[in-house]
């Protein structure tokens, strides 16, 4: 901008002009530069017959299975093939099993010092009374870890496939979600009433499940299951404005991210300490008690929180693309 | 001993109700073509078939905690199959076009339609 010239006299200035274009008010193309409207190619009635007749003698020739020498000879080559293939496997299978040991043989490769440790040691060295919960959640916290992200990207891919951004108009996910569930009856008064009576005890038996994962039978997985199968009722009973007010793919991101994030650190931390023969400063508590068996209670939170937001991501995605 | 056979005998009957219900039902949804006639049979065994196996099942365990968690199994299935077979029925209702042909509609349905 110059101050010596007016506004006018500075934009036709090379300068001033190439000001302006960087700031996107002149475009110094526009109206000069001459662009000639596409014609559409016509076309007369003989060649479009001619390319028909084309096509339909293509299929005959190509597609037609009857009169095809080449095409039977790959039939059969193909029959031929599949058999010999499904033969070979089948034999291959059968001697690998004729090799098996027999079932329930002392003997057997799976009667190793790995189970009777577990059950052995398993109170002892976890704290938890369910041996199956010590096991995936301390023994192969790992496993237990990579499942939790497999969840988490199956999330991801799924938003991928079905996330519709639009918000507004037409294609966008509230106006696809009315015309899919156009005669799905909504605002049901029956479903409302049992949802409002049923929703708060099965998520108080989910976190119930979850919170008993060291002590009975149970945990994160199961758990999470019944607190997701509780949010989709919910879902399902008032709608999306209604759950939208808690539940928004904001509150899902950080949920999924700092369980995960937490679960990752606390168990790097304990293999760490573990491995190099450290005191963790973890207490065990006394086996049996709710607050007890170390991290396995803040991981099975964990768990259950993935698993709970997975299941109601994959439903708000597949009937909405969005939430 | 005469109370042992008449809790035997009435939770094993409890439980012969259930059975043949459930067997009726099984008929029923082969025998049946139309879908609210099929869903009525199904909901017959969903409710009075659980209920009575679950009774019978109640009154051969004896009052303990089981007994209670089966109590609640029911209150459960009891809530869930009337209240899905509902949603369906409505959207039968709402979807099919000729309703008229398998059952009565009233004169304010008819025009609905």
């Amino acid at each position: 901008m110059s101050r010596l010239l007016s506004e006018e006299e500075y934009g036709r200035r090379p300068i001033g002009a190439f000001k302006q274009w960087v700031n996107g008010i002149r475009d110094p193309y526009l109206n000069n530069v001459e662009i000639r409207e596409k014609i559409q190619p016509q076309e007369s009635e003989e060649v479009l017959r001619k390319r028909q007749e084309e096509a339909v003698a293509v299929i005959r020739q190509v597609h037609d299975v009857a009169n095809n020498s080449q095409y039977t000879l790959f039939r059969k080559f193909y029959k031929a093939a599949a058999l010999v293939c499904c033969l070979t496997l089948t034999i291959l299978l059968l001697i690998t099993v004729a090799y098996l040991p027999p079932v329930g043989n002392a003997g057997n490769p799976a009667h190793n010092e790995v189970a009777a440790k577990y059950i052995e040691d398993g109170m002892q060295d976890t704290g938890a009374v369910n041996i199956v919960t010590g096991m995936i959640l301390d023994y192969r916290a790992f496993d237990t870890f990579g499942e939790s992200n497999v969840l988490f990207i199956a999330t991801c891919t799924v938003l991928i496939l079905m996330r519709n951004d639009k918000k507004k108009g037409k294609g966008s996910a509230e106006e696809e979600e009315k015309r899919d569930s156009f005669y799905e009856p909504k605002n049901d008064k029956i479903l409302q009433t049992v949802a409002m009576v049923l929703v708060p005890f099965i998520i108080l038996f989910g976190i119930y499940v979850i919170l008993n994962g060291h002590l009975s039978p149970g945990g994160g997985f199961s758990g999470g299951a019944v607190i997701g199968a509780g949010l989709i009722l919910y879902l399902n009973a008032f709608g999306f404005e209604k759950t939208e007010r808690f539940f928004t793919a904001k509150t899902y991101k950080w949920i999924s991210f700092s369980a995960l994030s937490f679960y990752c650190i606390a168990k790097s931390y304990s293999f760490y300490t573990g491995a190099h023969h450290l005191e963790s400063g973890i207490p065990l508590g006394t086996p049996g008690n709710i607050l007890s068996s170390g991290l396995i209670l803040p991981l099975n939170i964990c768990v259950g929180l993935v698993v709970a937001c997975t299941m109601y991501a994959f439903f708000a995605l597949f009937r909405k693309g969005g939430f | 001993m005469t109370m042992e056979w008449i809790r035997f005998i009435l939770g094993t009957g409890l439980l012969v109700i259930g059975a043949v219900t459930f067997l009726a039902e099984i008929f029923g949804v082969f025998k049946f073509r139309y879908v609210l006639n099929r869903m009525q049979v199904a909901a017959m065994g969903d409710t009075l078939g659980i209920g009575a196996s679950m009774a019978g099942l109640m009154i051969l365990f004896g009052f303990r905690f089981v007994t209670l968690k089966l109590a609640l199994v029911l209150v459960f299935l009891w809530c869930a199959s009337p209240v899905s077979s509902h949603l369906i029925s409505r959207l039968e209702y709402t979807v099919d076009e000729d309703l008229e042909k398998f059952c009565e509609l009233d004169v304010a349905e008819r025009e609905e339609k």
